[in-house]
């Protein structure tokens, strides 16, 4: 019975799965020329969409993605280098569009920022550290120079008191 | 409480960032074209299609280029303020009708009013990158020598329009 079942589900499964499959055809090629297509996918991944703006024009799907890659897909077939085509889109739209933003005054903070809050913090890390340790140096040294042996004595006796049971 | 003091300070910078970045709009990305010559076009009338406009023959004054689309949900907002604008006849606005089917563009048109001297049609977008459109609406202030001097990004306000718009035009025909 049960196996019975179980044939006629995946019968069903095999029969929903047909459709499915013929239409589950390659996308085309976007264009006839392989090296151009590859050029254009590179361009596209370095340089940012407008519309969504964590993203490259080569993950996007907004309609000016789609355009700008077409414009891409253009010149790159009439022969412009990858910088011209970069500056072309620059030009339009600012170092925005750029995915990994120029070296400049303006954008000096951007790159250096992140390496000096990390200097910062390690800065901060270090000062804290050796304030610590030499607090507890301090107190070690108030105990007579004992140090742990003394202080573990102490609790001991505290603990083993009698009458102090918990 | 000279313990709280570091902490509070370093509060008191942080909420000041966050402050400043809740008041700006990331979608607003600074246009490099401000200052520099409006890119040129020669593009069909929407009304009249036989006929086409460029860019020179609009040199010699001062005027607004305002991207539009029947499509565009925002443009719908910001187009009463357009049509109440356009009366003042204070500075004329043509508008590019971008990505749009020219029977629904007429048909806004005659529905809402048409703010527009006339409007181009960009029917593939082409013109659009040229001008760094990337959000219909925009809007470009364009002076007598075919510079543009001020892009809105997004819909236009009578606030735009008091604050931005109407000082420019002053000073550029000045």
């Amino acid at each position: 019975m049960r196996s019975a079942l179980t044939a006629v589900l995946a019968a069903v499964a095999l029969l929903a799965a047909a459709p499915g499959s013929a239409q589950m055809r390659e996308a085309p090629p976007l264009a006839a020329d392989p090296a151009v297509e590859a050029r254009v996918m590179h361009l596209a991944s370095v340089l940012r969409c407008l519309v969504c703006q964590n993203q490259t024009l080569a993950d996007s799907n907004a309609e000016l993605a789609v355009d700008l890659r077409n414009q891409l897909r253009e010149q790159v077939k009439a022969g412009r280098s990858d910088e011209q085509i970069v500056d072309y889109l620059v030009t339009r739209y600012g170092d925005f569009v750029l995915y990994r933003p120029p070296m400049k005054a303006t954008t000096a903070l951007l790159w250096v920022g992140p390496f000096l809050l990390l200097v910062g913090g390690l800065a901060a890390l270090g000062l804290t550290l050796r304030r610590r340790a030499r607090a507890q140096g301090a107190m070690a040294e108030a105990d007579g120079g004992a140090g742990d042996a003394a202080a573990r004595a102490r609790a001991k006796a505290l603990l083993d008191e009698p009458g102090r049971s918990a | 409480m000279k313990k709280y003091l570091l902490p509070l300070a370093v509060l008191v910078i942080v909420v000041g960032f966050l402050g400043f970045g809740l008041r700006l709009d990331p979608r607003e990305v600074p246009s490099p074209l401000i200052d520099k010559p409006a890119p040129p076009f020669r593009l069909p009338v929407l009304q009249d299609p036989a006929k086409t406009v460029s860019n020179t023959d609009l040199k010699g004054k001062v005027w607004l280029l305002n991207v539009w689309a029947s499509w565009c949900v925002s443009c719908r907002e910001e187009h009463p303020v357009l049509v109440e604008f356009a009366k003042q006849n204070i500075v004329p606005i043509y508008g590019l009708n971008y990505k749009d089917k020219s029977d629904d563009a007429k048909a806004w048109l005659a529905r809402l009013g048409n703010p527009y001297v006339l409007s181009l049609v960009d029917e593939k977008g082409k013109i659009g990158i040229d001008y760094g459109v990337y959000g219909v609406p925009e809007t470009y202030l364009i002076d007598r020598d075919g510079i543009i001097r001020y892009k809105k990004i997004g819909p236009v306000t009578p606030d735009t329009i008091r604050e931005k718009i109407l000082p420019l035009v002053k000073q550029l025909k000045g």
